[in-house]
Order: structure tokens, then C-alpha cells, then sequence
């Protein structure tokens, strides 16, 4: 039964993973660099579901809103401003930039909200589920955030399949130039990614909060690593792989704690990732690219 | 014509370690008249040993291509294999530089055993996902160091990964407690040592990029294909270069160890890995003279501003993506060319002697 | 057409020039060579054998599998069927680097030079396992590696002037002339010592005074060097005039094998080929 409730929390926190793995997915296939200041968006979203609830008194719905709200405009900006002038040059240099945007959201977040940590309500208000005589509980939160991460994936995989936007997404991301001499506003496709991946961290972050009460401006580094991780397991731009490797990761990290070591579980967790990786090169879900001769 | 290709070469490294050498004597000569106060002192062995692991990760980033996150873990590595042995060697060798010198050799040895390891994925993998196994491999190092016991007593060496498993004897002591880490290091590192440091990898890598490996190396970042269709075994190479890095860094590693009384693992984490890249993408891929400048400066900038307190690191990011912004947005680099274009010869001779090749 | 490659395919495996490469160990010797991309099979049942000083031709209308042979015959694809022996060994599973030490050295189509470097820098990275020294002596400067480096630059200006190449030896070689990268490219491969050399497409983007040159060029590297080539050419004056040996493909399989004049008379090859060529002309 004790393993039936680890996998649930596995579940639970992988569900979180998975949704800040997605937004990595989504802006990593389209604009092919490492954002390596999501995890900080995160972050900032969580502060802002934080200031709305407790020192506006507003219900915990509109709190998430206005987290999504801000994010999306973040993202939007954050993209023109620091990652837009460096379209077309070296990956690297993009990368570097984003970790200086990470490094300015932690010391932004630190000055407007102190460094001491808050305690985060959580959103969810429904009761938890007792299965079994009390054996197995499922909380509201687990609930939720499953719920939203299958939503999100549906919804993404509907979105870059069927929609004009999704498909000239999935354009760009196959063949950039080619994209534009299609005709498509490739500038603006990757705006509109960077607005979607923003949005669903602000969604992970009251999520993450919910179901791991502490907030700090460095609240969303390490779960940025581990999703970006999670990301790259499931096989760096696909969507189904991220949700896969956020879950699976959320599972192997919960049950590593549990019946191995607390201690090693990050080493666990990593040693995991190696292994697979040398496995299946491109991630569970990825495909090989093939150099043309 | 090819005598003069070649001199150019060798005169951008003659110019690199004179730069150094120049600057080492330089604060040298400031300490000697008392111009330095104590926490400027301070600055000195960190300058040394982030230089040496600028360029030493930029013989992975800058000049092979290898996008690598992990590189504080081989410092970590580095770092605490310095302190034991520094400690086991306290009263067999009595030499304090000797002592200093087997300590960074040793932690060199270990982490490049390290760098052998974390080769072997490598050689299977590229770009993003090498990226992520350096990261994975830093994080392990760093949660392994983390919760390792190391002790010495009168039966002699102790490791253990918990403390109800130490069975330290009467008197015996511990080197690195677990999650506390390192305490009661003895301060043996000096800035001579960090020069020489310095040196050494300058000599090392500069020699690498220059040999035949150097040029295997570039012949296959500029075409792999065509550089297999002749026989450059690719990722032997890439090993190599791994291994070598690694081994660097934890003689950098050591020294940093031995400079400070107590030491933590959580020191080696991402953000450090991450601080290095920073040194070496700003200081200009696969220019070396570039890594050791951006890793004094970008080093002493922080410090420097101290007195800024919570707008300090504020600030440091700022600069950061506006020198990206600045070096790397085409537009910028467009308006820079035509301004170029306008400034003499004079000024373009010189740019050649300094610029890498 | 099929009625033809049946009967051309029973054709034994042994080289076209009997006499002159009597009694020797084919360089090289595929046996029933076939790849698929997904379902679509792009080269199939490919037999052909080369002896040590053979200079033979490979041609075909476009989109016929040439180029895909010679990726297959350098490990740059692996095949899905059939094998290669290099010097009678079998290269199955293994990759590009290990195959030119095998001794099968090739050029590109779509020119492939390490644009960045210097032609005399090209050339000594061809003569990359030639510089034999330990790793510690060339990461520390040692003099054993700095006789070897000096021995590959002598060696490398050899091979140059051979190409008539040593004048540019300094230049970058992407600033080259079309004509130029392409002989540098040969120079390149021959820098390895090879037993064969692949050569793809060498006379593309070449004046009719360079083509004339280069077919000189083509016959003294086999004379002077004692080694195989194998070329792919549009050019069929080139083609007629140096190979010894033709084989002919279309759809991935050969059509026709045969001396030139053989070639130049077989139906199959005049249908599926030069026929059409020569209707447009």
C-alpha cells in the first residue's frame, strides 16, 4: 500500500515537472535555445498568485489569473527585449543571456519580496480522497495537478496540430528559413511560444507552491533543472516526452527517496538520466536527426 | 607568408603570458609596498584559480565545441580530494609548497579520473544532451561530496557515507563531515602558487590548441564528416579534451580548497559551473587571453560593488545581458563594423596582435 | 530494362582488368551492397570489384544512388544488406575514421574543406595519423612532436606541389577558386595514405583547360602512387577518356559493368542514360 502512496506523490510532483517541462519543450523546439530563466518565471509566478491572495484578499482563481497575467507579459518581454536581438547568432550567447535574466528575476525577487521565505497558501481547497480505510490518501492538490498537466498536454498537441499559430509553430521549428520564406512571421511565432511557455510556468509555479508550500526567489531553480531535465528524458521537444520524463522523474525521484536513500536521491535521479540518455540518445521520445551527406 | 601565419600564433600567446606574468608582477610589487588591503588580498588566489578554470573550460566550450555544465563539480572533485590529502600528507611531508603541490596534483589525478568517466557518455552524445549530462554529472558530484564522511585516527584513513558508519578511533578527527563539509582546513594556498597554476594550464592548453590534436579539433567542428572521411577519430578527441579539462580544474579545485578554513560541497553547484561559462562566453570562445581578462574582471566586479549590497547582483545581471547584447546582437555589430571602418590602420594592426587567431 | 540487369548481374565479381592487376588482392570488393531509407531502397544488390591500380568510373543519371554508394563504401551510411571488404577486410559496423585507416580516402560532392584553415593546414590534417606521437608529448610541446609536426609540413608541401597546389599552400582554403578546393580536396585524401581514393564528382565546376588538367592529374596519383581510384563523373568526356572500368547505375542497381567501349555500345546503358543525354543535345 506504502508504494501505492509514494507513486501517487511521484505522480504528483512529476505532474508539476511535466508542465514546467512542457513550457521548456515548447520553447526549446520552436527557438532552439535553453531558457535557462523559466524556472525563474516560475517563481515569479508564485509570488504573484502570493501577493494577489494574501494582501488583496482576492479569491484564489482570480490570483491565478493574474499570475498568468504577469508571466505571459514577462515572457513577452523578457523575449523582445533580451533574446530577440540575438536571433541567428550562437546558441550560446542566447543562453548566456538567459541565465542573466535568471540571475536579474532571483535579485528582483529577492528586493521586492525578501530573501526569507513565504508561506504559500495553497490554492486548492478541495478535501483530500482517503482510499482504502484511510491507507492511500489523494489530495485535492494531486488531483489538480494532474488534472492540469493532462489538459495541458492535450491541449498543446491539439494546439500545434490543428491550429494556424500551432502549425506554423511546428514550421518553424522543423526548418526556420524555410518557415519564412513561407511566408510565416517567424519573429511573431516565436513571441507567441515564448507567451505560452511564460503562461504555463505561472500555472506550474501556484501549482508547485500548492503542493510544496515554501516560496523564495530561488523557489524556482532547482525545479527548472529538474524539469529541463524531465524535458530532455521524455526527449527535448516533443510534447507527450516531456510529460512522460516530468512524470517519470517526479516518480523516480519520490520512490528513490523513499526505499534507497534521501540522502543520494538527486544522485539517483541524475544517475537515471545518464543511463537513459546513453541508452536512447535522443531522449524516450525523441528522433535521431540524420546528417545529409 | 607561412612564417608570418605561424609567428602569429605564437605572438598571441607570447602575448597572453606576458599579460600574466606582467600582472602577477604587478601585484606583486603593489604587496610589496602594503597598496593592498586585506580583502583585496583575499581576491588574489580565487582570481588564479578561476582563470585557470575559465580556460580550462574553454579548451571544452571555445575550442572544442562541447557545451559543458558541470565543470565546479571537477573543481568540487578537486577541492576536497586537496584538503584530505593535504591533511593525511600534515606531518609526512613537512614543505607546506610541496604539500600544496601533492594536494593539487592529486586532486588533478582524481578529478581527471572524474572527466574519464563522464567521457565515456560523451563519446555517444552531443549539443544539448552532452549539456545535460555535465549538468546531471555535476549535480551527482556535488550530492555525493555532500554526504561524505572523511576522518583520520591513529589506524589511519576513514570514508564512510554516514556518521553512524565512521568508527573514528580516539583522537581521530574528521577531514570533511558530511552536508557541514570541510572545517579546519589549513590555509596552505598562496598566489604564487595560483600564478603558477595560471601558467601551467596556459601552457597546456595553449600548447593543445596549437598541436596537431588543436587542429584535429577544429578540422572537425568546421566539418565532422570530412574530418572522419580522414581519419580524426572524433570523439577521442572529445575525451581527451574532457580528460584534460577535468584534470585542471581539479588542481584549480585543490587550490581553492586549501584557500579558505572551511568549505561546503553546496560551493560547487550549478550556479558556479554556470559562473565559469559566463567567463568563458564573455571573454570570447576559444580565445584564451579573453578567459583569463573576463574571469579577473567578472570576478572582481561583484566584489567590488559590495558596497551596493541588494542592487549588487541586480546590477552584475544588467551587465551581463547588455555585454551579450552589446558583443553579440547583429545590429550592434553592424553599427560597430561601420564605425570600425572609419578608425585608422594604425588601430587595426594593433587589434591583430591582441585578437585571436 | 529489368531483363537487362538480371543478365548484367551474374557478371562475376572480378576485377575488369585482369591483366593488370593479376593475382592481386582486390583494394576493393563489395558483395550485394543494399541500403533502404524507411521503405525506399536506395541501393540494391551493388557488386563491384577494384584492383590495387585500377581506375574505374561510376556513373549514372542523377538521383541514381552514386553518391549514397560511396557514403555506403566510406561508413558514412551502414548498409542494410551485403559487404564491403577494403584490402580484404570486412568494414561492417564500423565508422568513417576506422574505415580510412583501412585505407579508403574519398572527396566530396558539395565541397567539404576545413574552409577556416590554411591549404597547407588542410593537408596536414589529412596527415593526422602520419604525425605519430604520444598525446602528453603534443600537449606539452615535446621535441619528438615537434620533428613530426615538421616532417608533416615537408610531407605536406610535397603532396601540395604534386597538385600543382604549393603556391596557395598558405592561403585560406574557402578564399580558393572552385577549380583549386576540388584538387585540394584530393590532396587532402591522398595525405592519408590511401590504398583507394573515392573521388566524387572531381571535375564539377571545372573549366574544359582544368578538366584536361585534372584528367593528367587523375592518371599520374595512379601511377605515381600505386593506388586505386574511383570516380563519379558527370563529365563523360573525363569518364571515357581516364577510367579503365565503368559500371553504370539507375535505381540504385548497376546496370551495366564494362570496359569504356563496351559501355559506350551496351543498350541498357545508351537507354537509361547516355541516350538521353544525347537527345537533349
Amino acid at each position: 500500500m506504502q508504494i501505492l502512496q509514494y507513486l501517487i506523490n511521484g505522480i504528483s510532483i512529476g505532474a508539476v515537472y511535466a508542465i514546467i517541462a512542457l513550457g521548456y519543450t515548447m520553447v526549446y523546439g520552436i527557438a532552439k535555445m535553453l531558457n535557462f530563466a523559466h524556472g525563474d518565471v516560475i517563481m515569479v509566478g508564485a509570488y504573484i498568485s502570493f501577493c494577489v491572495t494574501n494582501y488583496l484578499g482576492l479569491p484564489s482563481i482570480v490570483s491565478v489569473i493574474a499570475a498568468v497575467a504577469v508571466c505571459t507579459l514577462l515572457g513577452i518581454v523578457i523575449e523582445g527585449l533580451a533574446y530577440k536581438p540575438l536571433r541567428g547568432t550562437s546558441s550560446l550567447a542566447v543562453l548566456i543571456t538567459a541565465i542573466g535574466v535568471s540571475y536579474f528575476l532571483q535579485n528582483a525577487a529577492q528586493l521586492i519580496w525578501s530573501s526569507s521565505p513565504k508561506n504559500f497558501t495553497s490554492i486548492v481547497t478541495m478535501e483530500p480522497i482517503s482510499l482504502m480505510g484511510g491507507q492511500l490518501v489523494i489530495t485535492g492538490e494531486v488531483l489538480v495537478t494532474v488534472a492540469v498537466s493532462i489538459a495541458v498536454m492535450v491541449g498543446l498537441t491539439l494546439f500545434t496540430g490543428k491550429t494556424r499559430t500551432g502549425k506554423a509553430m511546428r514550421a518553424v521549428s522543423e526548418d526556420r528559413d524555410a518557415a519564412q520564406l513561407m511566408g510565416i512571421n517567424v519573429n511573431q511565432t516565436i513571441s507567441t511560444t515564448f507567451a505560452i511557455g511564460s503562461a504555463l510556468a505561472a500555472v506550474a509555479g501556484v501549482l508547485l507552491c500548492s503542493t510544496v508550500p515554501t516560496l523564495m526567489p530561488t523557489t524556482g531553480s532547482m525545479p527548472g533543472i529538474r524539469a529541463f531535465t524531465a524535458a530532455v528524458f521524455g526527449g527535448i521537444g516533443s510534447i507527450p516526452g516531456a510529460m512522460l520524463g516530468g512524470i517519470l522523474l517526479g516518480i523516480i525521484e519520490t520512490l528513490s527517496k523513499a526505499y534507497l536513500s534521501t540522502q543520494f536521491s538527486d544522485a539517483i535521479v541524475f544517475s537515471v538520466l545518464i543511463i537513459i540518455l546513453l541508452v536512447k540518445p535522443a531522449g524516450l521520445l525523441g528522433r535521431q536527426v540524420q546528417e545529409k551527406v | 607568408m607561412k612564417k608570418i601565419l605561424g609567428n602569429k600564433n605564437t605572438r598571441t600567446n607570447l602575448v597572453t603570458y606576458l599579460v600574466v606574468i606582467a600582472a602577477f608582477v604587478l601585484v606583486k610589487a603593489c604587496n610589496s609596498l602594503d597598496m593592498l588591503n586585506s580583502s583585496q588580498k583575499g581576491y588574489l588566489v580565487p582570481i588564479c584559480v578561476y582563470i585557470s578554470l575559465a580556460v580550462s573550460l574553454n579548451l571544452l566550450v571555445g575550442v572544442c565545441g562541447e557545451l559543458s555544465l558541470g565543470h565546479a563539480g571537477f573543481m568540487g572533485i578537486g577541492a576536497f580530494a586537496g584538503v584530505v590529502i593535504a591533511a593525511v600528507l600534515k606531518d609526512a611531508v613537512a614543505s607546506d609548497t610541496v604539500r600544496l603541490l601533492l594536494a593539487m596534483i592529486t586532486g588533478g589525478l582524481i578529478a581527471g579520473v572524474m572527466g574519464f568517466l563522464i567521457g565515456i557518455p560523451v563519446l555517444r552524445l552531443r549539443g544539448d544532451y552532452l549539456a545535460i549530462v555535465t549538468l546531471a554529472f555535476g549535480e551527482i558530484m556535488k550530492n555525493i561530496i555532500g554526504n561524505t564522511y572523511v576522518g583520520m585516527d591513529e589506524e589511519g584513513f576513514h570514508m564512510a557515507i554516514s556518521t553512524s558508519k565512521m568508527k573514528l578511533g580516539e583522537g581521530g578527527k574528521y577531514i570533511i563531515s558530511g552536508p557541514l563539509g570541510a572545517t579546519g582546513v589549513e590555509k596552505l594556498a598562496t598566489f604564487t602558487m595560483g600564478f603558477v597554476l595560471v601558467m601551467f594550464t596556459l601552457f597546456v592548453v595553449l600548447n593543445l590548441i596549437n598541436s596537431k590534436e588543436g587542429r584535429a579539433i577544429k578540422a572537425v567542428r568546421d566539418n565532422r564528416i570530412a574530418a572522419e572521411s580522414v581519419g580524426i577519430n572524433v570523439t577521442a578527441f572529445r575525451m581527451k579534451a574532457f580528460v584534460v579539462s577535468a584534470f585542471l580544474a581539479g588542481m584549480a579545485g585543490a587550490l581553492f580548497g586549501l584557500n579558505y578554513s572551511s568549505m561546503t560541497a553546496s560551493k560547487f553547484n550549478f550556479n558556479t559551473s554556470i559562473n565559469i561559462l559566463v567567463f568563458v562566453v564573455l571573454g570570447g570562445m576559444g580565445n584564451i587571453l579573453g578567459s583569463v581578462i573576463s574571469a579577473t574582471v567578472l570576478y572582481v566586479l561583484p566584489e567590488a560593488m559590495r558596497s551596493l549590497e541588494d542592487f549588487r547582483m541586480i546590477l552584475y545581471a544588467v551587465v551581463l545581458i547588455l555585454v551579450m547584447l552589446f558583443t553579440w546582437s547583429p545590429k550592434f555589430k553592424e553599427a560597430v563594423g561601420a564605425a570600425s571602418e572609419k578608425i585608422t590602420g594604425l588601430f587595426k594592426k594593433k587589434k591583430e596582435v591582441v585578437g585571436n587567431e | 530494362m529489368n531483363e537487362y540487369s538480371r543478365k548484367i548481374l551474374k557478371v562475376p565479381t572480378y576485377t575488369l582488368l585482369r591483366e593488370q592487376d593479376k593475382d592481386k588482392l582486390p583494394v576493393l570488393d563489395v558483395r550485394n551492397l543494399g541500403i533502404d531509407f524507411g521503405g525506399l531502397t536506395a541501393v540494391d544488390s551493388f557488386n563491384i570489384t577494384i584492383g590495387p591500380t585500377e581506375i574505374s568510373g561510376l556513373i549514372g543519371p542523377n538521383g541514381a544512388g552514386k553518391t549514397t554508394i560511396f557514403n555506403l563504401l566510406t561508413s558514412v551510411y551502414q548498409p542494410t544488406r551485403g559487404s564491403i571488404l577494403i584490402n580484404g577486410i570486412d568494414t561492417k559496423g564500423m565508422t568513417t575514421h576506422k574505415v580510412n585507416k583501412l585505407g579508403i580516402a574519398r572527396t566530396f560532392q558539395n565541397i567539404r574543406l576545413f574552409t577556416d584553415m590554411s591549404a597547407l593546414d588542410n593537408v596536414k590534417v589529412g596527415l593526422h595519423n602520419e604525425i605519430k606521437c604520444p598525446f602528453i608529448c603534443s600537449m606539452l610541446h615535446l621535441p619528438p612532436y615537434q620533428r613530426a609536426e615538421a616532417a608533416a609540413t615537408r610531407r605536406a608541401m610535397e603532396l601540395l606541389d604534386f597538385m600543382g597546389l604549393a603556391d596557395v599552400a598558405d592561403q585560406k582554403a574557402g578564399s580558393l577558386p572552385y577549380g583549386v578546393q576540388r584538387r585540394l580536396e584530393i590532396v587532402r585524401a591522398l595525405a592519408t595514405s590511401p590504398s583507394i581514393i573515392l573521388l566524387d564528382e572531381p571535375a564539377a565546376g571545372m573549366n574544359p583547360s582544368e578538366t584536361t588538367e585534372l584528367m593528367h592529374q587523375i592518371r599520374r596519383i595512379r601511377d605515381i602512387f600505386h593506388i586505386a581510384i574511383f570516380l563519379i563523373e558527370h563529365d563523360m568526356n573525363l569518364v571515357m577518356n581516364v577510367c579503365e572500368a565503368i559500371a553504370v547505375v539507375n535505381y540504385g542497381r548497376i546496370i551495366a559493368k564494362g570496359t569504356p567501349e563496351e559501355i559506350r555500345q551496351d543498350p541498357a546503358v545508351i537507354e537509361a542514360y547516355l541516350g538521353r543525354e544525347e537527345e537533349k543535345a
